[in-house]
This record gives C-alpha cells, structure tokens and sequence, in this order.
C-alpha cells in the first residue's frame, strides 16, 4: 500500500516534499504569532481545497456549496459541546456524519434527476443558502445571533478538548492535511481514481464500459463533504464563533474553491500550492496597502481580484501544471 | 387578517416581481445565447443603481429618466466584457468561466465599496410616497410604474428577438453555434452584441430598483443569486419564464415577510428553486434541452 503511495513518483518531488514537511515542521518554532496565524489560514485551506478537488478535482462535479459542509459540521460540533459537554473529538464524528448526509442527499437528488454541469453547481448554492437562511432561524443555536464557544484562559493546552494555542491548531492542521494530500494521492492511484477520471472526461462511455456512474459520484461527494466537514470542526473551535451569514455564505464557498482552481484542478499539489499563493497574495496586497497609506475598504478586495483574473486568464490550467513541467516532477507512473 | 391586506401585499409582490423579472431576464438572455452563466449579474445592476443614484444626487435626474443613459452604458460594459474577457473563455470548462466572472464580481463589489462606502443609499423623489388606488386595494405608485416599463422592455426586447435581423441571427447562434458559423454569421461579436443587451436590461432593472429598495455595494451578490432563482425557475433562456420567475419570487417574498419573518424571505425562494431543478429542471417554462 505504501509502494503505490510513492510509485512512479520522481525522487526529486519526494525530496522537495520532504524538505516542505520539514519547514512546515519547524515553522511554529521560528515565526512569530502573526506569522503562524496565516500558516494556520493557509493550512485550513489547503486541507478543504483538498476536500473539494475530490468531487470536482477527481470526479467532474462543481459542486459551488462547500461552505453547507463546513457550516453544519462546524455547527454540529459546537452545538454537542456547548450543549451536552461532547468534546470535538467524539463531535467530528456526527459531524462528518451529517455533513455526508447531506452530501449524499444532494447527491442522490441531483444524479437521479440527471442534473449536471452548472445547474448542478447552482443546486449545491441553493442548498448553501437553503441552510443558511435556515439557521439564521434556529434558536437552538441562537439564530442569526451567532453561537458562541466559552473561551477560557488555560495554562497548558488541553488538545483534547481542542482548546489551547495557535501551536497546537497548528500542528493538529498540519497533520490533518499531510493525511488528506496521502489519502488523495491513495484515492487517484487506486482503481476508484481510474473511475472517476473516466467519469469526469466521458461520463457516456465509462456508464458503457459498465462503470457505475451514480455510485462512484455518490462516493466522491460523500468523501469530499465528510473531509470538508473536518474544516468545519475545525473552523468552530478555533474562532470560538459562529454566525450562519458568514459561515454558509456564497463568498466563502468560492474562497474555498478558488485555492484548487488557481493551484491546479486535479491535481494533488495544485490545492496546498493554490493555498499558499492565495493566501501569501492577500497578505502582500494588505501589506503593500497599508505601507502606501490606502487604508480604504475594498481596495485590497479589488487588487486580490485582478490578480485571480489575471491567473485565470494566462494559466488555464492553474499554477502548478506548468510549475511541475518546469521543475521536472511529471508523475512517471 | 384582512383580506385587502393580503392582496395589496401579493399585489406589490407581483409589481416588484416584475422588476425583478427584467434583471433576470439579462441573465436569461446571456447563458440561453452564450451559455455562460454572468455571475456578476447583480454586481453590474448594483453599478446601474448607483449610477442612478449620482444622477439623482448631482443633477436631480429622475431615475426613470436617468436609466436610458445607464442602459446604454451597461450595453457598452457588458458588450466590451463579452468581447474582452469572456469570448477567449467560451470553450472553457465550466469552473474557469466561473473563476472568470466571480473575479470580475469582486471587483466591482469592492470597486463600489472604495468608491461609495458601506453605507446604503436610496432615491427619494417626490412622488415616492404617492399611492394609487386599484379597487379596494391601494398600492405603491413608483411599483406600478416600474413594473409597466418592465414590461415595456421585455416586449421590445421580445420583438426585438422574434421580428428583427439581428435578433434572429442571435437566436441562430443560441439554437445551433456550428451551423451559425457555418452560413457566416459572426458568432463572436453576436455574443458581445447579446451580453450587450442583457447587460443594458439590468441596467434599466438597476436604475428602477434604487426607488424600489436600497442600494449598498453588498446587494450585488445577493441579486445575482436572485436572478439565478428566478432565471431557473422561468426555465433558462425563456424570455415569458424569466417574466413569470420574477413575479413568483416577487409574491413569495411578499408573502413570506406578511405570514413569517421578513429575513426568511429568500428562503422559500430557495425552496421554489430546488423543487423546479429537481422536478422540473429545465424551468417552468423552459423547452426540453
């Protein structure tokens, strides 16, 4: 099983990636808190880009919605907390559980009814926001009012709880997302991965080569809502708050998307490198905003903007696509 | 509750819908010819309100006499964007189209937001508050003006397609691309012409909103989910549809904001959207693909 993790794989790439786990690795013992702070953005978004290349990525489906998952993992998990005292750690598993629920819903509705392409990318918005305007009503976890996880001072970290400092949500991330990307990569090298691409590129034939159409994609949306529903646990406990306009809104379905899309769709590194990319992007502009004195409200939005328009217009297939040709790091096998 | 009430509200609903139903209507018209979806659809009407806005704010324009000009200009933003951006996109996937157009939102979200701030901003001319009497029923005058220039303009734009030149040449490249550019048609610059006049009817829709509701930058994407609700609910590329789209959302918000809470307005929207996707996917008035 470990052989086929690595087969075909250019040493070169295993040393490169080796030396990127070791930085990662150490980084919390160097860089200040502000720092950490955006390696933990760029980690988080490594890890849901990840989740969402899995459907869209691997299996053909733009699924514009992700932030649903998130949003009722991250509020499930919450809620047994602050409720009944479960901590995170038991919470993520009916968390992922219902989160996959209603990928599976979606799912069954959509490719029963044969609904693909961008109708299917606007169903998983109305559902989105189907939920969102939902919880704004649900007073079980205080509505549009927000839901609150109690934040106290602690000594020491208590990762069984999930409470402590930004190092341990570090290093908690960072293992999530090394599984992810191994797990991805055992996903596309096994026949399951074979399936999807052929269902991604002629739906028509792989059904006539007796693929299971409708049960390979099932199976793609209940993977990748039950890893995005990992985030959205995430998410909870380490902003400590939750508000449905913000968790399940649209923008923040298409901040998750647009890691993979710039890094690469399809591709196992094209997410992690679309996350560092984006994220260091934002950070510059504000930085470069903030040393020229244009303190006004959108103009980083607009620069960030131009940017992705730029990037989508000269490298069609993301970043990291030409980036591993130049590098010499094609996949052999 | 009494019954002039609830008819006086489903009335207003019905004349607001209508409004609605013209801005969806240029989304409606761009993916049923280009077959791209605009998601900066409610961004660029979000231009056309404030527009409107700083005609009225500076020299005292009427909206309604102010959304020529602002049609005009939002043909000439919309055919450049075909022309520039998009047309190198159209054979695309799917997800870069979208990548595309969800960067040209945010930028003219926070193009907005730099130049106007948060703040919202409405248009108050002086017959904002007049009413006119229908029967037993007393509605809003600036609704039932707006609604009938929607109307107006869809039945142009109706003619338009179904009588002129132009407009048969454009149906011709939405019905078959290849055999369009087979006889000679200009594919390219028809799709610049087409996003032009989806852009220019929610621009008109745009200019009329600002009496209607009031405008910040962050409605933008709001009515761009609006419009796609309505645009799939009439049935994609269906000109009556987006119409009828318009007025049923339109009565359904006026009515869930009478029976249950006003903010859970969109979501039975929302609920009419999934139940004509998953039963009826190609709208209610929609032809079979």
């Amino acid at each position: 099983m470990i052989s086929r993790l690595i087969d075909g794989v250019p040493r070169r790439a295993l040393v490169l990636l080796g030396l990127l786990l070791a930085g990662l690795l150490v980084a919390p013992l160097v860089v200040d808190a502000y720092i950490l702070s955006i390696l933990i953005l760029v980690l988080y978004f490594a890890y849901t880009g990840q989740a969402w290349n899995v459907m869209m990525g691997f299996a053909g489906q733009l699924s514009l919605g992700h932030s649903l998952y998130v949003g009722i993992a991250a509020y499930t998990a919450a809620a047994l907390y602050v409720h009944f005292g479960i901590g995170p750690w038991a919470g993520v598993l009916p968390a992922i559980a219902i989160s996959m629920a209603a990928g599976l819903v979606i799912g069954f509705l959509a490719f029963r009814f044969g609904i693909s392409g961008v109708y299917f990318a606007l169903l998983t918005i109305a559902f989105a926001e189907f939920t969102r305007v939902g919880f704004d009503h649900f007073a079980w976890v205080n509505g549009s009012g927000g839901f609150f996880l109690p934040v106290t001072q602690q000594a020491a970290s208590d990762p069984l709880n999930l409470r402590g400092s930004p190092t341990m949500f570090y290093y908690i991330l960072l293992a999530v997302t090394v599984l992810a990307f191994l797990f991805c990569r055992w996903l596309l090298t096994g026949r399951i991965g074979y399936y999807w691409l052929a269902i991604r590129e002629e739906p028509e034939a792989a059904q006539t080569l007796g693929i299971n159409v409708f049960r390979y994609k099932m199976i793609a949306v209940a993977i990748s809502s039950g890893m995005t529903a990992l985030s959205g646990v995430f998410f909870a406990f380490y902003y400590n708050n939750l508000f449905p306009e913000q968790i399940f809104s649209m923008s923040r379905s298409i901040e998750l998307i647009l890691g993979p899309i710039i890094g690469g769709v399809g591709s196992l590194f094209g997410p992690i490198l679309g996350a560092f990319v984006l994220t260091a992007l934002a950070e510059v502009v504000t930085e470069i905003m903030h040393a020229l004195g244009y303190e006004i409200p959108g103009i980083k939005q607009v620069f960030y903007g131009i940017c992705l328009l730029a990037v989508i217009i000269y490298l069609p297939h993301g970043i990291w696509p030409p980036l591993r040709k130049r590098l010499g790091l094609e996949d052999r096998s | 509750m009494p019954t002039e009430l609830v008819f006086t509200v489903a009335l207003q609903g019905i004349l607001t819908g209508l409004v609605y139903g013209l801005m969806a209507l240029g989304l409606s018209v761009i993916f049923g010819v280009v077959r791209v979806v605009n998601f900066a659809h409610g961004e660029m009407m979000t231009i056309a309100s404030y527009g409107a806005i700083v005609a009225f704010g500076a020299w005292n324009i009427d909206p309604l006499v102010a959304m020529v000009p602002i049609a005009v200009i939002l043909f000439a933003l919309g055919y450049a964007m075909q022309a520039a951006l998009i047309n190198p996109f159209i054979n695309r996937p799917e997800h870069s189209q979208f990548i595309l157009l969800a960067a040209v939102a945010i930028i003219m979200v926070n193009g907005l937001l730099m130049i106007f701030g948060p703040d919202a901003r409405s248009v108050l001319v002086d017959y904002s508050l007049d009413s006119i009497e229908i029967g037993p029923l007393l509605v809003d005058k600036v609704r039932v003006i707006t609604a009938t220039m929607a109307l107006a303009i869809t039945a142009a734009l109706f003619a338009f397609f179904k009588l002129s030149h132009t407009g048969k040449a454009i149906r011709a490249c939405a019905d078959n691309h290849l055999g369009a550019l087979v006889i000679g048609l200009n594919v390219k610059q028809l799709y610049a012409l087409t996003f032009g006049i989806g852009s220019a009817c929610v621009g008109a829709a745009g200019a009329m909103m600002t009496l209607l509701i009031d405008t910040t930058p962050n409605i933008g994407p709001v009515f761009t989910l609006q419009a796609f609700v309505i645009v799939i609910i009439g049935g994609l590329g269906s000109m009556p549809g987006a119409l009828l789209g318009g007025v049923l959302i339109g009565l359904s918000e006026a009515m869930s904001g009478l029976f249950f809470a006003p903010s859970a307005k969109t979501m039975f929207g929302v609920a009419i959207l999934i139940l004509v996707l998953l039963f009826r996917p190609q709208g209610l008035l929609g032809r079979k693909a």
